[in-house]
């Protein structure tokens, strides 16, 4: 009696899910973005583009972490083409850098704009265009109004779009499907090896319609995300110098 | 289609202006003289003055003698030119070929043009009133030839429209003045009792030129239209252009709107049947109180869809400034290109950023941010960081060499470094902590040093040795200290980029 209501309304959610839009992983479909357990969070287990992801940094080393993230993710959502526009106010990402985390910087075009204010607008027009696979948009502010006209045109077109907010003061409500938080992590090395090890991310998923928010630690290693699940005991930091 | 000309003679051309300026001066008896072999000659004179018998080529002497109230102003050379340039531009809304006909004339070539106005008779009606209204007094004349139109406009008495073919019967009664010759040519044939075309054009070619010269020949043949003559416009007409002129001056977005649909719908489908793609337009639009203003547009790629095109002009139509209205609208296009095989698109399962999807959307950007803010990045075989990537303002430009990946860079890069205050222990060694914007951080681990040069052959100053390293909370930064290790220097340290 029990199981039989456990998988009735089992049923139920993923009806309610496939109405709201999140359809169960096809075979074949885009490959998983390789970001183990963390993908547990999001509905059906699939992380969702064709949606808004909104990521949070508070301070240039968490916006920089952030852009290794998203640039992580890009490496999935760029392998089946389309182009990738980077719109931002002040930009300091360093393109060559992108080429670490599996993508080529030349695919990506970089739209500086002048006046703040258009940041939102060359976005939306952005994520209206049906060749485009990703767009990133650097703002400061994301109003509750705002972010419902860029999840509308993201419906429509099913481009991807990650609004990395920098100097984040307080955080409201968006329509959003996702709000990360990333914050760098002591790296990991061997003991009494010398060097800095492979960047490692508190990858924080504060909210997730239709998922189970949570926190994960995760190390981009070999072109891949790693999620660090095992911690060994803390070892004695032998310190360089 | 046989062509057809219109001469437009203005008879008082520079008084007229002066009238227009100085209103109090209508109807007066004035001249323009201006110094020759050491007395004053009369250049032109007003239709009052005319009527006294001053005409121009008098001494100004003679004329104050006939008129001793006779107002006289200062010719200025070329000042006639200058107006004449201004009066063809203003009857561009007329005919795209319009040239000017120095010393007082203009010249259109109307071969298709007069059905808009409603005829040759309407056309001559509206063109003449126009301009009489400006404050002009003009004479036009239209015929198959240049020269037949150029004799009926001085010369003819009525019928100032010549009917197509006809224009050696109309030249038969006509003086030998209607023939543009030269003053000296006009008195031998007055002496020789030839007062009328009619007289000599019956002459063979080869006894015309024997008893006068080769220039008279060519005159009367081309105004019989058997020697070719070539107007050379003003304004080259660009080879895609289209012209719309409204009924009603028009006011308001919708109907400039409306407008310039109509103008794309045109060029866009010419432009697709000749396979040709548009780059860059200008909208001209011409003002009732004859202001002129343009929009422009840039793509970057040819185009020849109608409706992205409309939608970059309409991103710009908050310029226009209808005032009391427009009446005219140009669309040209300042540079066209043939149209690339669009179907290699369809086999990519997304098309990539030089697809046309993306080119017109980075065309609205550019529309609405400047070009100048779109780029790309190429690799550039430099070392030093801020010159490793090359901006590139092409979309369609693919990469000649690769990007490195053997050396660790920052995700994010200062530009300029900024200073901190670090400490390191011994000359070579790393940073052991640094204070950057009032926070200190304790570095943990480290990697390094990396020693990228100076290009000397681009700019001097010192080395730089990189270092990445790590603080207690797992912060990774690009610092680099500048130059070499001094005892007795103060060491410079700068931070230059957040690794992620």
């Amino acid at each position: 009696m029990e199981a039989e209501k456990e998988t009735i309304i089992a049923r139920l959610r993923q009806d309610i899910l496939a109405w709201e839009g999140f359809k169960p992983p096809q075979p074949g479909a885009a490959g998983s973005f390789g970001l183990g357990l963390l993908e547990s969070a999001f509905p059906n287990g699939v992380f969702p583009t064709g949606a808004i992801h909104e990521f949070i940094s508070e301070c240039p080393e968490e916006s920089s972490a952030c852009s290794g993230v998203i640039s992580g993710l890009l490496k999935n959502l760029l392998a089946q083409g389309g182009a990738c526009l980077w719109v931002s106010y002040t930009r300091r990402i360093y393109p060559p850098a992108l080429k670490l985390f599996g993508i080529d910087p030349d695919r990506i075009v970089f739209v500086d704009v002048p006046r703040q204010q258009d940041v939102l607008w060359v976005a939306e027009e952005a994520l209206k265009c049906d060749g485009v696979a990703a767009v990133i948009c650097e703002t400061a502010s994301l109003t509750f109004m705002e972010s419902r006209r860029l999840q509308l045109a993201v419906e429509q077109s099913h481009v991807t779009g990650f609004i990395l907010r920098k100097n984040a003061k307080k955080i409201t409500a968006t329509a959003c499907i996702a709000r990360w938080k990333v914050t760098p992590v002591l790296s990991r090395l061997r003991t009494g090896m010398p060097g800095v090890g492979y960047p490692r991310w508190q990858i924080e998923l504060l909210k997730v319609r239709n998922g189970t928010p949570g926190s994960w630690t995760v190390e981009w290693r070999h072109h891949q995300f790693r999620p660090v699940t095992r911690e060994k005991q803390p070892e004695k930091l032998r310190r360089y110098a | 289609m046989p062509k057809r000309f219109v001469s437009i003679w203005f008879r008082h051309l520079l008084t007229d202006r002066l009238t227009i300026r100085r209103q109090e001066l209508k109807g007066k008896a004035f001249v323009f003289a201006e110094p020759q072999r050491g007395r004053k000659v009369i250049t032109a004179a007003t239709a009052t003055a005319e009527k006294y018998g001053i005409l121009p080529g008098m001494t100004l002497a003679d004329a104050k003698v006939i008129a001793p109230d006779l107002q006289v102003f200062d010719a200025t050379p070329g000042r006639n030119e200058k107006l004449l340039k201004g009066l063809a531009e203003w009857c561009l809304r007329y005919t795209p070929l319009v040239a000017v006909d120095l010393p007082d004339g203009l010249l259109l070539d109307v071969t298709g043009c007069t059905h808009l106005k409603g005829g040759e008779r309407a056309f001559l009606k509206d063109l003449v009133e126009r301009l009489a209204t400006l404050g002009y007094d003009v004479r036009p004349g239209m015929a198959d030839t240049i020269g037949c139109a150029w004799g009926v406009a001085r010369s003819a008495k009525k019928g100032l429209i010549v009917a197509p073919g006809k224009h050696r019967d109309t030249l038969i009664p006509l003086p030998p003045s209607a023939l543009r010759l030269p003053l000296d040519l006009l008195m031998k044939l007055h002496n020789l009792g030839l007062y009328t075309v009619g007289s000599f054009i019956h002459m063979p070619k080869a006894v015309i030129r024997r008893r006068f010269n080769k220039d008279m020949v060519l005159r009367l043949y081309q105004a019989l239209g058997q020697e070719e003559e070539f107007l050379i416009p003003m304004q080259e007409p660009m080879p895609y252009s289209e012209r719309l002129a409204c009924l009603e001056p028009v006011r308001t977005r919708t109907a400039i709107e409306m407008a310039l649909t109509t103008l794309l719908e045109t060029l866009c489908k010419r432009l697709y049947q000749e396979g040709k793609g548009l780059r860059n337009a200008v909208l001209t639009y011409y003002r009732i109180d004859g202001k002129i203003g343009t929009v422009s547009i840039g793509t970057n790629h040819p185009t020849h869809r109608c409706n992205h095109l409309f939608k970059l002009f309409s991103l710009k139509l908050d310029t226009v400034a209808p005032g009391l209205g427009i009446e005219l609208f140009v669309l040209e296009t300042l540079a066209t290109e043939p149209v690339t095989d669009m179907q290699a698109d369809l086999w990519a399962a997304k098309p990539g950023p030089d697809s046309e999807e993306v080119a017109e959307l980075l065309d609205r950007v550019a529309g609405r941010i400047g070009v100048e803010g779109i780029q790309r990045f190429l690799p550039a075989e430099h070392f030093w960081p801020e010159r490793s990537a090359e901006p590139t303002g092409n979309i369609a430009k693919k990469p000649v060499n690769e990007w490195r990946t053997d050396k660790p860079r920052p995700i994010q890069l200062l530009e300029p470094p900024e200073t901190i205050e670090a400490m390191a222990l011994t000359p070579d060694y790393p940073p052991k902590q640094f204070n950057y914007k009032g926070t200190r951080h304790v570095i943990v681990h480290t990697d390094g040093p990396e020693r990228i040069e100076r290009e000397w052959w681009l700019d001097q100053g010192e080395h730089r040795d990189y270092y990445t390293v790590e603080d207690e909370d797992g912060r990774r930064y690009w610092v680099f200290r500048s130059g070499h290790y001094d005892p007795d220097k103060p060491q410079h340290w700068y931070l230059h980029g957040f690794f992620a």
